[in-house]
């Protein structure tokens, strides 16, 4: 699944990314009506502007204004009326448009969504499988995101289907989808959340029916492999590379290189050496001991790690030496 | 008093002190003009770094966080600090009175502590640049701004103070129209940039403490930890968006009615045409300040905010924007059979115009509930609003100023350089902010330090338009400045303008009239009036 992502900007025309959905293209019908419709009036005003200041250019023969035309009454109402019956077209057109967006049909898939500075994290709950900043859907099937944020504001958009929504921490916000062409799609993070929003990043990936089938299938297997390659994996999976670096250089977070063993200096005086249980409790509970020089920003990921993937990142920061 | 009947006011008392202790309402404005233009100079630079940061979507010259806190402080001091009271406390203090044939405000020493709070809250957003510079987007959105450990308080506290200013103008204003005008200056004999301001005014006074009440407890959730609109403490952060908006709503109206008035002022003056629709402009101002009170939630569509408050406000909105439409068709309509002079405040105001439709239309868009949920928070919206907000405001200001220059200083500035500068801020603006609706459609959302390679082209052209307009505003300062030092003294009217303000002398005297006028006009009557 190494293939990159679908350019926004040279699929599609010259405005939107390409369509990935059939509501997504009624969308971009009613832009360009409302576009062309403006364009037609911007240039009616353009034109006739363009025809009086030509016309009535002040010159030798042009000193004073010609006739003192100070009032129209059939003219205001003229375009006081049909520019309201305009705007009032666009507005039932916009709300029926709206609420096909915000009522999902009845047979969706459920996905659960988590967004956590600063990263996405997607939970199947049918099938026990979480992933990190990669969502796979199967395609023409209506999917449901319910969606909660774990600290900030933050803002689930997905271009190329038209569609966003605010993700608020205490409260569930939801947005659906139909995917109707095979890919992988941009995710981007557009509440604005701190210093890593723009790299809140994550991918839509939309595969036929047998492959999600298998996809499925092979997303438990991570029981397998031994526990260091299982960190170096999660390493990236889980978005931990973000915040750590592997080669000593200060990111968000403290760097992985050397960590266990080393003493820890904290904010409020106390130290402690680095050992097992103060990595696990950095994952679990990371507010609860900060290093020095570093702000408490990294959420919690209780419950987003098995014991096993914790064991895993454990073993692989033993070999960062 | 006799003796200062003849003399201008610049002349009529010397020294700095003379300056800090003034009540003259030409004088105060003159200071708030400083203060603004150095505001828009400080904002622009920020402006600025973002654009060279932007140039690609790695580090060029500053870290994530501190791009986060030029953005913020952007958005900040042009909002507060520069657009609010950019035309009402500087050409509006200035004009005002003027326009209404009145010595003065009609408190002129609180016209004096106005000024004096704005460079108070200035000095706390100043503080808080240097000390921890906020990080939060000029927006303050919880719970971000009540967990970030950038000085959230005293930036919000300066905004607090600033109201006190916009409030304590707006009053005056208002109470100025109502007692101050000229024997026989009833209601419809006004000057339309007087109807502008006294809307505007009535915005400042009632929508500004609503933001005040809002950043207090923002600041008592931030000191005292008591849940408002933090989650993690019981609060909702969603309110918190209901009240910021529902003062910042309002507040886009306190920004563009000012530049609407000037409008009429230039499309009158350099027609020599009567305005068209005198009445139905004045009452589409007064409909822009009551209806904008009821569509902050369109900037919440995504919020969580339920779906038919939702679907209100998109209809509320789209309302909104008729006494705008309104407003333009008349004064297209003003220039027929006028004799229209294509001096540098009228292309100015042709530029607003053109630009201000294409802010409106676009602004249609985003009022639009499917619409929106794409172009949300995508770059769509920063075009959409830079486009009313400098292509309006901006435009009208630049306008109201290149036209109100000669009465303020009874210097001409050289016309030549004049019309290159605007048509390169024209061209530049258009370059840097076009290029942006197509970026925000394509998917690229605001507010980002970096983003996907493949946008590179687009923020790069983008970048490129801010240095033609940068060069355009520096031409601006120089022939702006060396006017000031020419010898020829200007005429009382050398555009033609019959306004009161064009009836005495330039610069005005003390008291600006040597008698009290007597109106027995409409205020733009080119037949009755000759000057």
């Amino acid at each position: 699944m190494s293939t990159k992502n679908n350019s926004l900007v040279s699929s599609g025309d010259i405005w939107f990314p390409e369509p990935l959905s059939t509501l997504a293209k009624d969308i971009d019908y009613l832009y360009y009506v409302t576009m062309w419709g403006s364009v037609i009036i911007f240039l009616g005003m353009f034109l006739i502007s363009i025809y009086f200041l030509l016309k009535y250019r002040r010159t030798k023969s042009n000193l004073v204004a010609q006739k003192q035309v100070i009032e129209n009454h059939k003219l205001e109402i003229a375009w006081t009326v049909i520019p309201l019956i305009l705007v009032m077209i666009l507005f039932v057109w916009g709300f029926k448009d709206y609420l096909r967006l915000r009522i999902p049909p009845e047979d969706t898939l459920k996905i659960n969504v988590t967004g956590a500075k600063w990263f996405w994290s997607f939970e199947y709950p049918k099938n026990n499988i979480k992933t990190l900043n990669q969502v796979y859907v199967p395609v023409n099937q209506s999917i449901e995101f319910k969606m909660i944020s774990k600290d900030v504001l933050h803002n689930l958009f997905i271009p190329n289907l038209r569609i966003k929504r605010d993700v608020i921490p205490n409260s569930y916000s939801g947005l659906w989808f139909k995917a109707e062409k095979v890919g992988r799609y941009q995710i981007f993070c557009t509440e604005y959340c701190g210093d890593k929003h723009s790299e809140m990043l994550a991918d839509l990936i939309v595969l036929s029916e047998e492959d999600y089938e298998e996809w499925l299938n092979s997303a438990n297997e991570s029981e397998d492999i031994p526990l260091e390659d299982l960190g170096k994996k999660l390493y990236t999976a889980k978005a931990c590379n973000g915040c750590h670096s592997l080669d000593g250089s200060n990111m968000v977070g403290p760097t992985w290189k050397g960590l266990f063993g080393k003493i820890r200096n904290f904010t409020d005086g106390t130290s402690v050496k680095s050992d097992e249980n103060y990595i696990r409790e950095s994952i679990v509970y990371p507010q609860k001991k900060l290093v020095k020089g570093y702000q408490n920003v990294m959420p919690s990921y209780a419950g987003l790690l098995s014991d096993r993937e914790i064991d895993g990142i454990i073993e692989y920061i033993k070999t960062l030496k | 008093m006799g003796h200062l009947e003849n003399i201008n006011f610049f002349k009529a008392a010397k020294g700095f002190k003379s300056w800090l202790i003034t009540v003259d309402h030409k004088r105060i404005g003159i200071m708030y003009l400083l203060f603004i233009v150095a505001a828009f100079t400080l904002g622009g630079l920020a402006a600025g770094i973002m654009r060279i940061e932007l140039l690609s979507p790695d580090k060029v010259l500053l870290t994530a966080k501190q791009y986060n806190q030029f953005f913020t402080l952007h958005g900040a001091i042009m909002v507060f600090l520069f657009i609010i009271p950019s035309i009402p406390a500087a050409l509006g203090n200035f004009f005002l009175p003027l326009q209404i044939g009145a010595k003065d405000v009609a408190f002129p020493k609180l016209n004096l502590a106005s000024l004096y709070i704005y460079v108070f809250g200035a000095l706390f957003c100043v503080y808080s640049m240097w000390h921890g510079a906020v990080d939060t987007g000029w927006t303050f959105y919880t719970p971000y701004s009540t967990t970030t450990d950038t000085s959230v308080i005293s930036m919000t506290l300066g905004a607090f103070i600033l109201g006190f200013s916009s409030i304590l103008t707006g009053m005056n204003f208002i109470v100025t129209v109502h007692k101050m005008r000229a024997p026989g200056m009833t209601w419809f004999r006004m000057p339309l940039f007087v109807w502008s301001l006294y809307a505007t005014s009535i915005l400042q006074v009632l929508a500004t403490p609503v933001l005040a009440i809002t950043l207090l407890l923002l600041i008592v959730e931030k000191t005292m930890g008591i849940g408002i609109f933090d989650p993690a403490i019981g609060g909702d952060p969603v309110l918190f968006q209901h009240f910021f908006w529902f003062y910042s709503h309002p507040a886009v109206y306190i920004m563009i009615l000012p530049a609407m008035g000037i409008m009429s002022e230039l499309f009158t003056t350099f027609t020599k045409k009567n305005i068209f629709g005198y009445k139905a402009i004045a009452y589409s101002s007064i409909a822009i300040a009551l209806v904008s009170f009821l569509v902050w939630g369109h900037h919440m569509f995504l919020s969580g905010q339920s779906d038919l408050a939702s679907t209100i406000f998109s209809a509320l909105t789209f309302i909104v924007a008729i006494p705008s439409a309104i407003k333009v068709f008349n004064w297209i309509s003003t220039m027929y059979k006028g004799s229209i002079d294509l001096k540098t405040p009228f292309l100015y105001g042709l530029s607003f115009l053109f630009l201000f439709s294409v802010g409106g239309f676009t602004g249609i868009v985003l009022g639009t509930l499917s619409l929106d949920v794409h172009m949300h928070d995508t770059y769509y919206v920063v075009a959409h609003f830079h486009y009313v907000m400098m292509g309006g405001t901006v435009m009208g200001f630049l306008g109201g100023l290149h036209y109100w220059w000669p009465k303020m200083f009874g210097k001409m500035y050289n016309e030549f350089w004049a019309k290159i500068a605007c048509a390169l801020i024209f061209v530049g603006f258009n370059m840097v902010f076009f290029t942006q609706f197509i970026l925000g459609s394509k998917g690229m959302p605001r507010r980002y330090y970096s983003y996907l390679d493949q946008f590179q082209p687009l923020h790069q052209f983008s970048t490129s338009g801010t240095w033609v307009m940068g060069l355009g505003f520096i031409i601006v300062f120089i022939y702006l400045i060396n006017s000031l030092f020419r010898k020829e003294e200007v005429s009382n009217s050398p555009w033609g303008g019959i306004t009161l303000e064009w009836q005495t002398t330039s610069p005005p005297p003390v008291y600006n009239f040597i008698e009290t006028p007597i109106v027995d006009n409409d205020p733009y009557d080119f037949e009755k009036v000759k000057i």
